[in-house]
């Protein structure tokens, strides 16, 4: 059909605009060589001067990820990952010996975080909004602590918390996501760098959002960070993660590792913007994004996740909910966006134990250019789940006829008076669409994201509001080149 | 306003218009009908400029401008509107931001200011009044869920907020009940005036006593085999199209 082929170029030139986030910041560095052994793993913790048991710990994990296979269950393609080939650690120089303060932090990094958009300076940053910045495998700074320490709220660098928290980081580190896990967690295990660590004590309502920045600088280093977040009983936070990276023709690896304990009447609202480099129009670059996130719900308590995928080549992610306490409720939110050769499969898992528990889970896939997105998810129900409820709504939208998307849902009913719904649909950004769009006076660009972005947006407004128009930005920037 | 020469088009490989000529000054109303697949629809998407209508031969003016070489949205802008003969929804998409953009797009080509939020929504809010609409649905999604008369109304709510220079209304009485015609009919009536024109399109004489046409043409097979005025439209309801197909073949 001729209509549809000019319709299709026109979204093809939208969907070609550039990587904002692709530049490389001149920063020296120390980088570990690459290769992976026992000798890395004692060398990482050395680094960090970690206790014994933190060291035992990663080693337990080294060993158990040695005998396991990379899973190939996925509906992804790429070559096969050499796990020698990459390096495991890198520091900046500048960061030896942690700085106190801002004033310490090399110059260029704080500059690398302006050009993202994330102003350090507290008195410059967001009102109401704590971030840790994470550069390649360290944590560079934490903002708002003082003020959060006087909540009485621990939002610090994980490295930081193993010196000053044993005890909590004993407890609940590896408390939802096993070392043995599965391949990418257990490597994250051993490997794992740093990452954001969060208490919210007893009946504290988290004073402001708590957010992390991840940024991978280094060529050919694999960034593996780890986060710990645990509510106690009654307290609520709201935490939101952003990661981007580099141009590179090479293909990077990511593998973090998220756990989150809500304890009897907490609720914690994560929320991910990523946007890691997702690899030119031809397919080259971009990270490998294989990450595992899963919170535990005790009674009465709320998990939600909500996240907006934009980035990444081969993107492997499905944050998921035990909702082992009686009444407790666990949600995803996802908006994932693929375009030219992207490839996403992600989705959740709400594993319902306790009695009347509740899972909702909308997932909205757009896939343009020669992209292809899967959703995949898992809804159980244990004998013990009596009255829980499940609601899960997947809508894949399709831009261009050259991309796919598709549904893996898996559900296991154990109990009877458990009540699972699922609904699905597929559709494309009509050329009727369009025209109505453009009749009316919009540019094809314009048309396409507030298409789609009306497609997102019972996923976006769950987001913090700050958040919500920079995910419609970033949507926008993804979309170049791919009108239909 | 509008001056269409000897236009040849076509969709898809097969030629549809032939040789169509059409002249229209401001403030005037010209209503086509003709039967179903005579092309009337065609001339509205070849004149808004939809892909996949390709002119052939024959030139375009509109408002002293070459249309053919004006982009879709160029058009629009300039004051060219069609309201759909099959409105089509956007789900997500509030009508009240849809309607925002385009009325925005629309001012900053005629070098106008945006509208404040609050100007706009009190202006979107009087008229969906005045197409017996009501201002809850300029929170829903674009034509999302809306009945078959709600969308024909909700395009000329369009119609009016961006105030066109020539508007083009394609079957928008088909499926329609009395009230809603007359309602449609009204908000066309109010928006008559010496510099706006408009091209109606139509099945059936019904519309033609709301809005009286001061020239009614025929289309029968690409082509405008008939030109009168509006006592044409009424011959025509008594005899069919039939007795002017024969005389085309
Ligand atoms: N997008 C299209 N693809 C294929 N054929 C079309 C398309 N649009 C119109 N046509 C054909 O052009 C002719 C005129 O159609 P149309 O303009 O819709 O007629 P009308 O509006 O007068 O009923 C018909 O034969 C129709 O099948
Ligand atoms: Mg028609």
């Amino acid at each position: 059909m001729s209509e549809q082929v000019s319709g299709n170029a026109q979204v093809e030139d939208l969907m070609r605009k550039d990587y904002a986030a692709g530049f490389h910041s001149a920063i020296e560095s120390d980088t570990l060589p690459p290769g992976l052994d026992e000798d890395t793993v004692r060398f990482i913790s050395a680094q960090k001067e970690e206790p014994e048991w933190m060291l035992a710990w990663r080693l337990k994990a080294y060993r158990a990820w040695r005998e396991m296979a990379e899973p190939t269950w996925a509906h992804v393609h790429y070559p096969e990952i050499d796990f020698s080939s990459i390096s495991y650690y890198s520091s900046p120089k500048s960061m030896k010996d942690r700085p106190k303060s801002l004033d310490e932090v090399d110059p260029e990094l704080i500059a690398t975080y302006e050009k993202l958009g994330i102003p350090l300076h507290e008195q410059e940053a967001l009102a109401g909004v704590a971030v840790d910045a994470v550069f390649d495998s360290v944590s560079v700074v934490t903002t708002f602590r003082e003020k959060l320490y006087e909540a009485g709220v621990i939002f610090c660098p994980i490295s930081e918390a193993v010196h000053k928290h044993p005890e909590l980081v004993k407890k609940y580190l590896g408390s939802v996501v096993p070392q043995k896990d599965n391949f990418y967690a257990a490597l994250n295990s051993a490997v794992f760098s740093d990452g954001s660590f969060v208490y919210i004590p007893k009946g504290v309502r988290c004073p402001m959002e708590l957010s992390t920045y991840f940024r991978i600088n280094e060529l050919n280093t694999g960034q593996f960070e780890r986060t710990l977040i645990i509510a106690e009983e009654g307290s609520h936070v709201s935490y939101l993660e952003g990661c981007t990276a580099p141009m590179r023709d090479e293909n990077q690896l990511h593998a973090a590792v998220v756990e989150l304990v809500a304890l009897d009447d907490a609720t914690i609202k994560y929320s991910t913007v990523q946007n890691w480099y997702p690899g030119d129009k031809n397919g080259k670059g971009g990270i490998y994004n294989f990450v595992t996130k899963r919170g535990i719900a005790h009674k009465n308590a709320r998990i939600s996740w909500t996240q907006v995928e934009t980035g990444s080549a081969v993107t492997w992610k499905y944050p998921s909910c035990i909702l082992k306490g009686d009444n407790s409720v666990g949600e995803f939110y996802s908006v994932a966006l693929t375009n030219n050769f992207q490839q996403a499969d992600t989705g959740t898992k709400m594993i319902h134990l306790g009695k009347n528990t509740r899972s909702t889970i909308i997932a909205k896939g757009i896939s343009a250019g020669r992209s292809n997105s899967a959703y995949r998810g898992l809804v159980r129900m244990n004998p013990g789940a009596e009255g829980a409820r499940n609601f899960t709504q997947c809508d894949s939208l399709l831009i261009g006829d050259q991309c796919g998307a598709h549904t893996f849902p898996y559900i296991e009913n154990r109990n009877a008076s458990a009540v699972i719904e699922h609904e699905a649909t597929t559709s494309k950004v009509s050329d009727d669409q369009m025209f109505l769009c453009q009749q009316r006076g919009l540019d094809a660009e314009k048309a396409v994201s507030m298409i789609v972005n009306g497609f997102c947006r019972e996923v976006f407004k769950e987001l913090p509001m700050e958040f919500a128009v920079e995910a419609g930005k970033l949507l926008e920037v993804s979309l170049e080149g791919s009108v239909g | 306003m509008l001056q269409i020469n000897k236009l040849n088009a076509q969709v898809e490989d097969k030629q549809i218009l032939h040789d169509l000529s059409l002249n229209i000054k401001a403030g005037e109303v010209h209503a086509i009908m003709g039967p179903n697949g005579s092309g009337k629809s065609t001339l509205g998407n070849v004149l808004t400029g939809r892909d996949g209508y390709d002119v052939l031969s024959g030139d375009i003016t509109f408002n002293g401008k070459n249309l053919l070489e004006m982009g879709i949205e160029e058009r629009a802008r300039e004051g060219m509107f069609l309201a759909f003969q099959y409105p089509v929804e956007i789900p997500g998409v509030s009508n009240m931001e849809f309607l925002k953009a385009a009325v925005d797009a629309r001012r900053k080509h005629q070098g106008l200011e945006e509208l404040s939020s609050f100007d706009f929504m009190k202006l979107a809010r009087d008229t969906s009044k005045q197409v017996s609409l009501d201002p809850s649905f300029l929170k829903r999604g674009v034509n999302e869920g809306f009945s078959g008369g709600e969308k024909k109304r909700n395009e000329i709510m369009q119609m009016m907020l961006l105030e066109p220079s020539l508007c083009i209304l394609d079957e928008t009485d088909s499926g329609l009940d009395i009230d809603a015609l007359q309602v449609v009919a009204s908000g066309v009536n109010a928006m008559r005036s010496s510099d706006r024109s408009f091209i109606v399109v139509t099945h059936y004489q019904r519309l033609l006593d709301f809005i009286v046409p001061d020239y009614v043409h025929v289309l029968a097979g690409g082509k405008i085999v008939k030109s009168g005025d509006k006592e044409l439209a009424k011959e025509l309801e008594a005899k069919g199209y039939g007795w002017l197909e024969s005389e085309v073949a």
